[in-house]
């Protein structure tokens, strides 16, 4: 047979567009084909198995009815397949394979989960994981802090207290970190005198008249900072009010100045503007023993009491 | 009608193909609005806990779009073991009922934030958009320092006119405000209420202090309330486990 007569032999659609343009009507491929009925018949299976149709107002549901799952009341559930329900069986084998665990560090004391070394294991490798999630955005990857905003935990200054009970506390409730500004309340010569003495307490060679002058308006009524920082600057857990005796800073960057006089200037803004700062409370996005194992790493960082 | 006529006029098979092609997308979409379950029922004490945005939120959304946020942070957790590790509860569809659009997404460069309200501090917000590196030294984000420019919202009642008018429930009337006060509470409704809408705004932006400076209402005082807003208008731990999957 030649060429010609085999393109002949072909049906063509019947069609001619400008005089002789015509279409050819050749089958599908078999393989084609049947890929195509292969999808029908699968979206048939698909459609008894699984949600799929809407009837009125609500749906087929499918007869897959294989998830499982125990809601808090113990009852056991089994559900049509969809997302939410396989969301709640995940959740449920995760907490069984982790049972053993947190069982024990529910009951136990943070000082016993740090005298046993296989939960004290498991449960700083679960608060890295958090820390790293919800502390380390203001807190630093490696708890260093942000001098200026947000205090390093690495240390074993604490300015709500390094106990336990008051970590517990700071992480579970969060702060409200609040020093009033003193621009309206001192002149300019007063807050100068004022960064004298508190310079002079870590430590600083400062102007011991000025000094002077400083410490009667800290220690008196009319700069009112022992409320805070009690007598001394020693400073005053209860009221987060910083420990002024030692040379660490979490607001004023006094390391950082290489002159007296910048190391006064910082303070004295701090002292002209304030300081309102906060840490949001955990409690509320993380349940109890997430919050107790973040104690124990935070405990665990530095230099917990 | 005969094959023909519809391959040779160019009118009759646009208008005959669009029909065919939406028919995929209508079969998916119209069942959806008569479904019972596709909105979950979140109710507290009898009133709806998922409001719309106050008028600051609002414009601080509008910014959010404005900037292009929804290009790198999605606002929408799979239910997932491990989303719900990193991000909370999965998002349900009742907390973007009031969106239009909605801030879902596909693609995430950054994380998503559809519960990152309260989750930080509004000075750490402010920190890190006028420049991320100053407190997340490794982050890839934009700056955008200009955040702290004042906020225009003479047009706010228009936006939430505009908004209502695809069924969001602001009220304008007193009718309207009436049953907003039944079904999220008086003050909620207070908020919703179009005729106090500059009053609102500027209060909230005073009261909240989002940019710590209490003085202006600056761009960044509207966009810190947006972000501190979001999913935090339902209170998972007053829902039993598995509530929210008897919708699905």
């Amino acid at each position: 047979m030649s060429k010609e007569k085999k393109q002949q032999a072909v049906q063509t659609t019947g069609h001619a567009w400008d005089g002789d343009l015509q279409e050819f009507n050749n089958p599908l491929p078999t393989w084609w084909l049947w890929a195509f009925y292969g999808t029908v018949i699968f979206a048939i299976v698909y459609w008894v198995l699984f949600p799929a149709w809407p009837v009125g107002k609500s749906y087929t549901k499918g007869v897959l009815n294989d998830i499982t799952y125990t809601t808090p009341a113990g009852k056991q559930v089994t559900s049509h397949w969809n997302t939410r329900a396989l969301y709640l069986e995940e959740m449920e084998k995760a907490r069984a394979e982790h049972a053993a665990y947190m069982e024990q560090l529910q009951s136990a004391s943070l000082a016993e989960i740090a005298n046993n070394e296989e939960l004290s294991a498991f449960a700083y490798s679960m608060a890295k994981v958090l820390f790293a999630d919800d502390c380390a955005a203001c807190h630093q990857a490696g708890a260093n802090g942000v001098i200026g905003s947000y205090p390093n935990l690495l240390d074993d200054d604490w300015l709500w207290g390094g106990t336990y009970d008051q970590i517990h506390a700071s992480i579970a409730n969060g702060h409200n970190g609040f020093m009033p500004a003193f621009s309206k309340t001192l002149n300019s010569a007063q807050m100068d005198d004022v960064a004298e003495y508190v310079i002079s307490l870590s430590g600083s060679d400062v102007n011991p008249q000025k000094a002077e002058i400083g410490s009667n308006i800290f220690n008196g009524e009319t700069g009112g900072c022992y409320y805070c920082h009690d007598k001394g600057g020693v400073g005053r857990i209860s009221q987060g009010a910083a420990n002024l005796t030692d040379s660490i800073w979490t607001i004023a960057d006094v390391p950082g100045q290489a002159t007296l006089e910048g190391k006064k200037a910082v303070v004295k803004r701090v002292i002209a503007n304030g300081v309102n700062r906060k840490m949001p409370a955990w409690k509320n996005r993380l349940n109890d023993t997430e919050v107790k194992i973040l104690t124990f790493y935070v405990h665990e960082l530095g230099g917990g009491n | 009608m005969k094959h023909e006529t519809i391959e040779t006029n160019v009118g009759w098979l646009i208008i005959l193909t669009m029909i065919v092609i939406s028919i995929g997308g209508l079969v998916e979409i119209i069942p959806l609005y008569f479904i019972k379950d596709t909105i979950e029922t979140v109710k507290v004490d009898g009133k709806d806990t998922v409001h719309p945005y106050t008028p600051l939120e609002l414009r601080g959304r509008d910014i959010y779009m404005r900037e292009g946020c929804y290009l790198c942070h999605s606002q929408m957790i799979r239910p997932f073991r491990d989303e719900n590790i990193r991000y909370g509860h999965y998002s349900l569809a009742a907390e973007s009922r009031y969106d239009h659009p909605f801030q879902w997404g596909s693609k995430r460069t950054g994380p998503d934030l559809a519960r990152v309200g309260g989750k930080y501090s509004n000075e750490w917000h402010l920190q890190h958009l006028v420049n991320p590196r100053d407190v997340v030294p490794e982050s890839i984000m934009p700056s955008y320092p200009w955040l702290t420019e004042p906020l225009k919202f003479n047009a706010i009642n228009d936006r939430l006119k505009a908004l209502k008018a695809t069924g969001v429930p602001y009220s304008q009337t007193q009718e309207e405000y009436q049953a907003n006060v039944e079904r999220f509470g008086k003050p909620t409704a207070d908020m919703l209420d179009i005729n106090n809408a500059e009053q609102n705004l500027i209060d909230q932006a005073q009261d909240g202090n989002y940019d710590g400076n209490r003085n202006d209402i600056t761009e960044a005082d509207a966009l810190i309330a947006y972000l501190q807003s979001l999913g935090t208008m339902v209170d998972f731990s007053k829902f039993e486990e598995g509530y929210f999957a008897k919708f699905r």
